[in-house]
């Protein structure tokens, strides 16, 4: 008979070997589930997570890595700040969505002139279109103690709505021919979110992405704001006393997280998507949930997660178009990484002892 | 009777067959939450269900083997959760979470084959004369089975919770573990056994979304319903006939905003369909700004993982 015996702390080792383990149990795993499907598992395997990086068009595939990692890291870094502090904030897809309709439509309102101050207003207007976004939940939770998690989710159903009523409406391109979606803005160089290095996949998104990661890290380890948030996760009474209000974290923690999402809805349209249409929301919303849990909720490990994440999105295509893959089963290949991780999480709380002895 | 093109009888009967997804989800996630587990995969379950029961009953012929397949597709996926919630200890929140991710992954995995088939139709009940009431019958007996089992399936929550023995313990359970385990009650197997029950309602809601109420697999095609369910649960305050209420409200205003664009409003399309997310927000809100009622009604274990250290 396996016991459970919750550890004082959790383990250090296992903290951070969990994640590695995780992500070889869900390579097994993925690969029966590839061979159900009647693909040959470790060609699979080896096609979404050797060829982009090593194989033979790797010089495509690595510039692409920036581009999937960058709104994953940007976003997933908010979100632990909140998720560490017991704040589930899970509409991150909307406050994305928001944030790119925000920063589009302030860039398109000047077109076509060109000046310097448009692109800098435009990552104004996006962070603040995810913050506004986000603050909806906020204020709810605070002042009548509704469930964020619920609210800041349907939120994104009303997002993906006012998407498609901007595509088709306010921001549609005058000169499209009635095609839906807005004029393209990386063709708008004032507007435009262009690689910074040719063929690295930077934009400035990426920039912005590795600055949170660093700003994050500052937070946690030397600002009494990240002591607090770390002291409201793991003792919600101590953190009381200690005279940290909740109200103020959930605030704090949530617009920071919908702010970062508004960012990276912001250069995700002005650089890679390029335009405002219906369907611009990728997802990355969700998916940086499971990079969130993925980087332990630590600033660096979302670092390394992130592009761990950006490396099955890209593998996922290169799968697709190589052995006919469906594309969806890359999304639930990430789905059993988190669930893999979930589960051997048990072994950083607790420890596994045998015992003869019958339980009660 | 007819009210701007629109006929209140029809209405009301096709409310009532808008919320029956709700209706099955939100009541088995009820049970669940009452066991003191916070499931919220309810749209990865319901999902699931959606495409197994389709395949089922594509494969069978049979509606009926479809609604089959679908509760054992959600009972399913439910179980991965029960695995880690209760005995892998892993947060709840974050395993619903995941649980719906996965289910939205899977669930466009398996459908791909099914885009464009035509499930096997679902027969109406034919009541005889009671389908021939004018404006009641219209209401109340034209309906597929599905609705009148999902009312039932009300009722017989309400009763067991109520009425008897299993229904304390499993109360018991959900409001404190510690003194159920106490008392020798099994709070990890009964809670495990009230998962699978929420996984299978969840199922069940969704193939009747893909069976009936669309009827075609789409992928993503329970559309937030799953959520929807989870905040009808908080509005009903865990009280079973009010989440019939709840679910009946929410129907109303989606079958009224489909009426709407059909009727050429001069809404924008896009803001009458978001209308039914601003409203359940809209009552969530209500429902929690009542500070008496919103704190006394949740279970007091609610979200909190149980380990017996003995």
């Amino acid at each position: 008979m396996v016991m459970l015996e919750k550890r004082p702390n959790p383990s250090r080792f296992w903290t951070a070997a969990t994640p590695v383990l995780a992500v070889v149990l869900t390579m097994i795993a993925g690969g029966v589930m590839f061979a159900i499907l009647g693909k040959n598992p470790l060609e699979a395997i080896r096609t979404i997570f050797w060829d982009p990086l090593f194989g033979e068009f790797a010089w495509y595939f690595r510039g692409q890595l920036l581009v999937k990692a960058g709104p994953l890291i940007l976003i997933a870094v908010g979100l632990s700040l909140g998720f560490r502090a017991g704040i589930w904030n899970i509409g991150a897809e909307g406050q994305y969505i928001m944030g790119a309709i925000f920063g589009a439509a302030v860039g398109l309102a000047f077109y076509p002139m060109e000046a310097w101050f448009i692109f800098p207003l435009m990552v104004i207007a996006g962070a603040f279109g995810g913050w506004l976004w986000a603050m909806i939940p906020a204020v709810l939770r605070t002042r009548f103690r509704t469930n964020e998690i619920l609210v800041s989710l349907l939120l994104v159903y009303v997002a993906q709505s006012i998407l498609s009523s901007m595509a088709l409406g306010a921001l549609r391109n005058p000169e499209g021919g009635g095609f839906p979606g807005s004029r393209n803005l990386s063709q708008y160089p004032s507007a435009a979110n262009g690689e910074l290095i040719a063929g690295s996949g930077m934009h400035w998104g990426v920039v912005a992405a590795f600055i949170a990661v660093i700003a994050a890290y500052v937070l946690l380890q030397r600002h009494i704001l990240g002591f607090h948030i770390r002291l409201a996760g793991q003792a919600p009474r101590a953190a009381r006393f200690a005279g940290v209000s909740p109200n103020r974290l959930v605030l704090l923690c949530m617009g920071i997280s919908g702010a970062l999402a508004g960012l990276a809805g912001l250069f995700e349209v002005s650089g890679p998507a390029g335009q405002i249409s219906i369907d611009f929301a990728s997802g990355y919303g969700f998916t940086a949930i499971i990079v969130a849990f993925l980087g332990r909720l630590n600033p660096v490990g979302i670092l390394l997660a992130g592009l761990l994440m950006a490396l099955t999105y890209i593998g996922g295509e290169n799968a697709s178009t190589n052995l006919g893959l469906p594309s969806a089963s890359i999304q639930a290949f990430q789905g059993m990484l988190l669930f893999f991780l979930l589960a051997v999480d048990l072994l950083s709380n607790y420890r596994l002892r045998l015992s003869n002895r019958e339980t009660a | 009777m007819m009210l701007g093109g629109i006929n209140p009888a029809v209405l009301i009967a096709s409310l009532m067959v808008a919320a029956v997804p709700i209706i099955l989800a939100a009541i088995g996630e009820l049970v669940v939450e009452k066991a003191g587990v916070l499931n919220l995969g309810v749209e990865g379950m319901m999902i699931m269900g959606a495409i197994c029961g389709f395949a089922a009953a594509v494969a069978t012929g049979s509606p009926l083997m479809g609604f089959v397949g679908g509760a054992l597709g959600g009972a399913a996926l439910s179980v991965i959760f029960a695995l880690l919630t209760q005995f892998l200890m892993a947060n709840q929140v974050a395993t619903g979470l995941a649980l719906t991710l996965f289910g939205l992954g899977l669930s466009s995995l398996i459908g791909q084959g099914y885009v464009g088939i035509k499930p096997p139709p679902t027969a109406r009940l034919d009541l005889g004369p009671l389908s021939d009431i004018p404006v009641l019958g219209t209401i109340l007996f034209r309906h597929d089975v599905m609705v009148y089992v999902s009312v039932a399936a009300v009722a017989v929550v309400w009763a067991v919770l109520r009425y008897t023995r299993t229904g304390l313990v499993l109360r018991a359970v959900g409001e404190n573990h510690d003194a159920a385990h106490a008392l020798g009650y099994h709070v990890i197997r009964i809670r495990f056994l009230a998962i699978l029950f929420g996984g299978a309602m969840a199922g069940l809601g969704g193939a009747y979304l893909s069976l009936i109420r669309v009827p075609q697999w789409t992928d993503g095609i329970t559309a937030g319903a799953g959520w929807i369910a989870l905040a009808i649960v908080v509005f009903a305050s865990w009280k079973p006939w009010r989440v019939l209420l709840g679910a009946y409200l929410f129907g109303g205003i989606a079958v009224l905003q489909l009426n709407l664009q059909a009727a050429g409003a001069r809404i924008p399309v896009e803001y009458l369909s978001m209308s039914p997310y601003l409203i359940t927000i809209l009552v969530l809100v209500i429902m929690s700004a009542d500070k008496s009622r919103a704190a006394a009604a949740a279970p007091a274990a609610l979200g909190k993982n149980f380990h017996a250290s003995r």
